[in-house]
């Protein structure tokens, strides 16, 4: 599980990109392309480089007005599987 | 209102200085003086964007022996296609590679004939050949081009899995396909040299297993498991007309690269009419679109969302019906016999027929 210090990112040949054919936003990585929902759309908009997770979930919780606890677990939910599909990078 | 296709493969030429015996080009090459230039394919990348296509694969033959290959990469990436190289290496240059970087490239798969010299360049039919893609290999590292490396297994190199396995890691690869050949175009002719046998394929499916489980959160593992020891058919194309078309060097649209096999379908040119006309309009690709034109077992299969009734090349190759349910498929009536003359082309042995070059009549033979 990510860890509230550790640094996501998206590694290079991954991107996401509103579709605007269909509507939405896309995760665009090699082979493959996953439609985003509103919520994994504003995970990865907060995704940039260089804020931790922590910072990720205290700015979502915000936003969203939802308990941050919640928000940790939804969100490293969410990052967890994009980390196993090699979608998502994680630094210390 | 047709959904709309995810990904294109553009065909960019079928010329290559490879000459692998179960290319999945057409047995009818396209000549070099009939493909389409820059301007048409980077028409055809806009117009495949607006029709809502998200991935493009630049393939061929070999797309690096395209001159205007970087301008190419440039096209697709403006019109926002997330852009796909797939090639051999052969071709590809440090410099080259440097400005398909700076085009604006998003990915590299890079085709594995064998692990070593000896069995990648017999199979290729260029000696070198393996020399050469390692070094290609190790000039997209330097980048950092994100790398699918993508091995094409068969009896005479299924053997080589695991240290293709391996090869993935060392050469820094985020995905390996192990595709086990599949039998269309050039394979086809050469089912008594390429087929595995059925003790092959089930370890074959061991060892992807294996390795996934081990290699999790490193490498990603597509697998293509053996096309004729299986007991359901693949979901070709993710069905046909419904994810993704194929754009033949000289234009014409297809609904799959071996489309063209199947008699009485007329294909359009994306030279002559827009792309989404073609998706939507065109009969060859509303032919077998969905599940309306399937005939029983399929039509009452709780499958037939899954698999489409698998592959219509396939059905019309080895059925002589392209309307018919996939002979890899267990319900089909012509599976046993299917089994039974997969094992006979496994236990066969058969001199290679490579695919020549487009223009030339006479495939080279050789062991
Ligand atoms: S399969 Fe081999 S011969 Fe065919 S295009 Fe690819 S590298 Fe060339
Ligand atoms: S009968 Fe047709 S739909 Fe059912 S599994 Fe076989 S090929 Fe697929």
């Amino acid at each position: 599980m990510i860890g509230p210090g550790e640094v996501p990112r998206l590694p290079r040949g991954v991107r996401v990109q509103p579709d605007r054919v269909r509507g939405g936003w896309v995760l665009l990585a090699p082979e493959r392309a996953v439609t985003l929902d509103a919520v994994g759309q504003a995970i990865l908009a907060e995704v940039d480089g260089s804020r931790s997770f922590g910072e990720i979930c205290a700015r979502l919780a915000a936003a969203f007005g939802a308990p941050e606890a919640q928000i940790a677990e939804d969100a490293g939910g969410f990052l967890n599987a994009l980390r196993e599909r090699l979608f998502l990078e994680v630094s210390p | 209102m047709t959904r709309p296709p995810i990904a294109m493969l553009a065909e960019l030429t079928h010329r290559c200085p490879l000459a692998c015996p179960y290319c999945s080009n057409p047995l009818d090459l396209v000549r070099g003086a009939a493909e389409m230039g820059t301007e048409d394919w980077a028409r055809i990348f806009r117009e495949a964007a607006d029709l809502g296509v998200l991935q493009l694969h630049l393939s061929g033959g070999e797309p690096a022996a395209r001159r205007d290959l970087v301008d190419l990469v440039a096209a697709a990436r403006a019109a926002g296609l997330y852009t796909n190289l797939i090639t051999s290496g052969i071709g590809l240059t440090a410099a080259r590679l440097a400005a398909l970087d700076a085009a604006g490239l998003d990915h590299v798969q890079l085709s594995l004939q064998g692990t070593d010299a000896a069995m990648a360049d017999a199979i290729g039919g260029l000696e070198g050949a393996f020399a050469r893609k390692l070094e290609v290999a190790r000039q997209i590292g330097e980048i950092g081009f994100p790398l699918t490396l993508n091995a094409v297994l068969h009896r005479r190199n299924l053997h080589q899995l695991p240290r293709a396995i391996e090869m993935a890691l060392e050469l820094g690869a985020r995905r390996l396909e192990v595709a086990t050949v599949q039998f269309h175009g050039w394979a086809l002719r050469n089912r008594d040299a390429l087929m595995p046998s059925r003790e092959q394929a089930r370890e074959a499916g061991q060892i992807v297993a294996e390795a996934r489980a081990r290699l999790r959160g490193r490498l990603v593992i597509d697998y293509v498991p053996a096309d004729y020891h299986g007991d359901y058919p693949k979901r070709c194309m993710g069905g046909w007309g419904s994810t993704g078309l194929n754009v033949a060097p000289d234009g014409t649209v297809l609904p799959c690269h071996a489309a063209q096999t199947i008699p009485g379908l007329e294909f359009w040119s994306a030279r002559a009419v827009p792309l989404a006309r073609i998706w939507a309009e065109n009969p060859a690709f509303n032919a077998y679109r969905g599940t309306e034109w399937m005939a029983e077992p399929c039509r009452s299969c709780e499958r037939k969302t899954k698999d489409f009734g698998g592959c219509r090349c396939q059905a019309m190759a080895l059925a002589g019906d392209a309307g018919a349910t996939d002979p890899t498929c267990v319900k089909s009536p012509l599976h046993a016999d299917l089994a039974a003359r997969a094992e006979a082309h496994a236990a066969a042995d058969a001199a290679f027929v490579f695919r020549p070059a487009p223009g030339r009549e006479t495939a080279g033979q050789g062991a």
